[in-house]
């Protein structure tokens, strides 16, 4: 079964367009809820909500610092998700945390209470495959697209056994290192969407170190899209409001329509 | 029983794993099928056990505490692993990781520090073996021990301040992590406690069961058998895990002491962080806590994994002194003995101290994990 987030990423990849992932971090600020709204109309097909946690090792700097912000302001996971609720954003959600985060919460109440406020997907990247079984298990049975990470030091093994128990998409890591704006597209970022593609008919999108509108169009090259975060978050710690945030996104989504 | 290898995906029981982000799995698991081939090698364990010997100073002696035995009542050993080069059992670690680091055609050492020890041993191993060193160290402790900052720029590392989170040594270790994450290609990271992904938390046990063998046989001879209880300090719980593994199959009684700022075991529940799922200090909602403790090497709010199991089994208990009780312990033991102790194996006498009615006439080993130079100048702060 097709879940929302991949529906729409097919959508329009099938209509012959690039994807595009952009990622809002969940209790930045009292007006997080109306960026993640302005960035849909802005044109992302799919929206992550990142649930900040204390210890994110796959985070650099800048979304380090919209997470210390969001938990210094009292947001929690509970907190975000009943936010979502009755947001209304416009385009499928995902959220994207750390496994402790669930396990805390307990996989079942914590998958059941994603599908409750409206969140289709969920990224986890600190669960690998050797440790993904039981939440795909608890996924699966409630309905949540689990979306799993292919990094570019994986070997060519490797790779089809993450593109058979993805949903949603494919997030091939674009570099080797953790989320931020680099000046210049990291060559893997090509690499791992082309050794993506040829094997999967789930939407290949490419995110970490994807950080201006020609990048992203760079990146989407061989693939079927991008996520964009950082650039996304810097532009809410500096507080820019929804439609300064929305504004970069319409950028992206220009470049990606012009290729 | 003796401590047991993990299974195949790592676990201790229901604790351990290889929570770690899909780039470092090929990472973690070549170096587990490494290690298990230097370890099965001759020749490694022959040039191992060559620089333990004429390099690090082992075996460290076994001492008895007259004075104190008489102040406590009951018959105290010290296991000196202060008296190792570099002033800690965490040489015992870094010199296994950097040889098979060098094995593996890796080029730089990457680690994280609390205290400073596990630092100046992998910046020690690192000048040795000719190999890069990058060490990461939360603000909060780059302050507390300036010296043993400059000791490791003066062995030719890189220090770099970790300035998120806590600022302790939680955060050193995320950033370890992060930069792995980018570089692990040619960096070796060179964890230091028996944490993280497996194979780190019996790797690093391995590696530390030198001193625990030593301890058993320095029993026997000193004792005629091993004695009644063996106590040591846990941050992580490496030293700890070390002396264990020499007296888990006796009927010995096991006590790792945590800061009751700090205690995992005494107050967390289970949790995933760092690599691994195991006992650690959280929110009702999963944010790690921030761990508070006078000294930084056991200034962590989870602990290895093998320890949640061995509490979880009841074959090891593990118990909490406070801050105050550490700095009565650090004195008491410079005054009757003439051994100044770290601030951290001073947490294993404090409980000692404090318990020497429960202990009247039981013989007790403590690991002396590491000496106290380090703390001095933080020491005069408090006791001026």
């Amino acid at each position: 079964m097709i879940g929302p987030v991949e529906a729409a990423l097919r959508a329009r990849r099938d209509g012959g367009g690039k994807c595009l992932v952009v990622y809002v971090t969940g209790g930045l600020g009292d007006d997080w809820l109306d960026t993640a709204r302005a960035v849909a109309a802005a044109g992302a097909d799919v929206i992550e909500i990142g649930v900040p946690f204390s210890d994110p090792v796959m985070d650099g700097p800048t979304i380090q610092a919209a997470n210390d912000v969001a938990l210094a302001g009292g947001a929690t996971p509970v907190s975000i998700l009943n936010a979502l609720r009755d947001a209304d954003v416009g385009v499928p959600l995902a959220v994207m945390t750390y496994y402790n985060i669930a396990f805390r919460m307990g996989l079942e109440r914590f998958a059941e209470s994603l599908i409750v406020s409206g969140v289709s997907g969920c990224i986890l990247p600190d669960l690998p495959l050797e440790e993904a079984g039981p939440w795909l298990e608890v996924a699966a049975d409630a309905g949540v697209e689990p979306i799993l990470l292919a990094a570019p030091t994986a070997p060519d093994d490797r790779l089809p056994r993450i593109c058979e128990r993805t949903r949603g998409f494919v997030y091939g890591v674009g570099l080797l290192g953790v989320t931020g704006v680099r000046s210049e597209l990291a060559a893997s970022a090509v690499e791992i969407a082309s050794r993506l593609k040829p094997i999967t008919d789930v939407p290949v999108l490419v995110g970490v170190g994807i950080g201006t509108p020609s990048q992203a169009v760079e990146a989407s090259s061989h693939g079927d899209g991008v996520v964009v975060g950082s650039a996304v978050v810097q532009r809410m710690v500096d507080r820019a409001g929804p439609e300064g945030v929305a504004e970069l996104v319409a950028d992206f989504r220009a470049a990606l329509d012009a290729g | 029983m003796t401590l047991q290898e993990p299974t195949p995906d790592g676990r201790f029981g229901e604790f351990g794993g290889r929570f770690v982000p899909e780039t470092l799995i090929p990472a973690v698991l070549e170096l587990e099928v490494e290690f298990r081939k230097a370890w099965a090698d001759p020749t490694f364990r022959t040039e191992l056990d060559a620089l333990l010997a004429d390099y690090a100073g082992r075996p460290s002696p076994m001492t008895e505490c007259h004075n104190l035995s008489s102040e406590l009542g009951c018959r105290l050993f010290l296991k000196r692993e202060d008296l190792n080069h570099t002033g800690s059992h965490k040489i015992n670690n870094v010199l296994g990781q950097a040889l098979l680091a060098q094995r593996m055609g890796k080029t730089r050492l990457l680690a994280e520090t609390g205290a400073g020890q596990h630092g100046v041993a992998s910046a020690t191993a690192a000048a040795l073996l000719g190999m890069e060193c990058c060490v990461y160290m939360g603000e909060v402790d780059v302050k507390r021990q300036e010296l043993n900052v400059f000791r490791m720029r003066l062995l030719g590392a890189e220090v770099r301040t970790a300035m998120s989170g806590s600022r302790t040594l939680k955060d050193a270790v995320n950033e370890a992590m992060r930069d792995w994450v980018a570089t692990v290609a040619e960096s070796h990271y060179c964890l230091g406690s028996v944490m993280g992904p497996h194979p780190y938390p019996w790797m690093v046990r391995t590696f530390h069961e030198v001193l625990g063998r030593e301890a058993r046989e320095q029993s026997e001879a000193l004792l005629g058998g091993p004695p009644d209880m063996v106590v040591a300090c846990v941050g992580g719980g490496s030293n700890a895990i070390g002396i264990f593994s020499g007296f888990s199959d006796a009927a010995t009684e096991l006590v790792g002491v945590e800061p009751a700022g700090g205690a995992a075991v005494g107050r967390g529940v289970p949790g995933v962080v760092h690599g691994m799922d195991s006992y650690l200090m959280q929110d009702e909602f999963g944010q790690v806590l921030e761990a508070e403790s006078i000294s930084a090497g056991l200034d962590y709010p989870g602990v290895g994994p093998e320890h949640s199991h061995l509490a979880s089994i009841g074959r090891a208990r593990y118990e909490a002194v406070t801050d105050d009780e550490v700095v009565e312990a650090f004195q008491l033991l410079s005054r009757s003995e003439g051994i100044i102790p770290a601030l951290e194996p001073a947490h294993a006498l404090a409980w000692v101290s404090r318990e020497r009615a429960a202990l009247a006439g039981k013989s007790v080993v403590v690991n002396l994990s590491g000496r106290g130079d380090k703390d001095v100048a933080q020491m005069m702060d408090i006791l001026a």
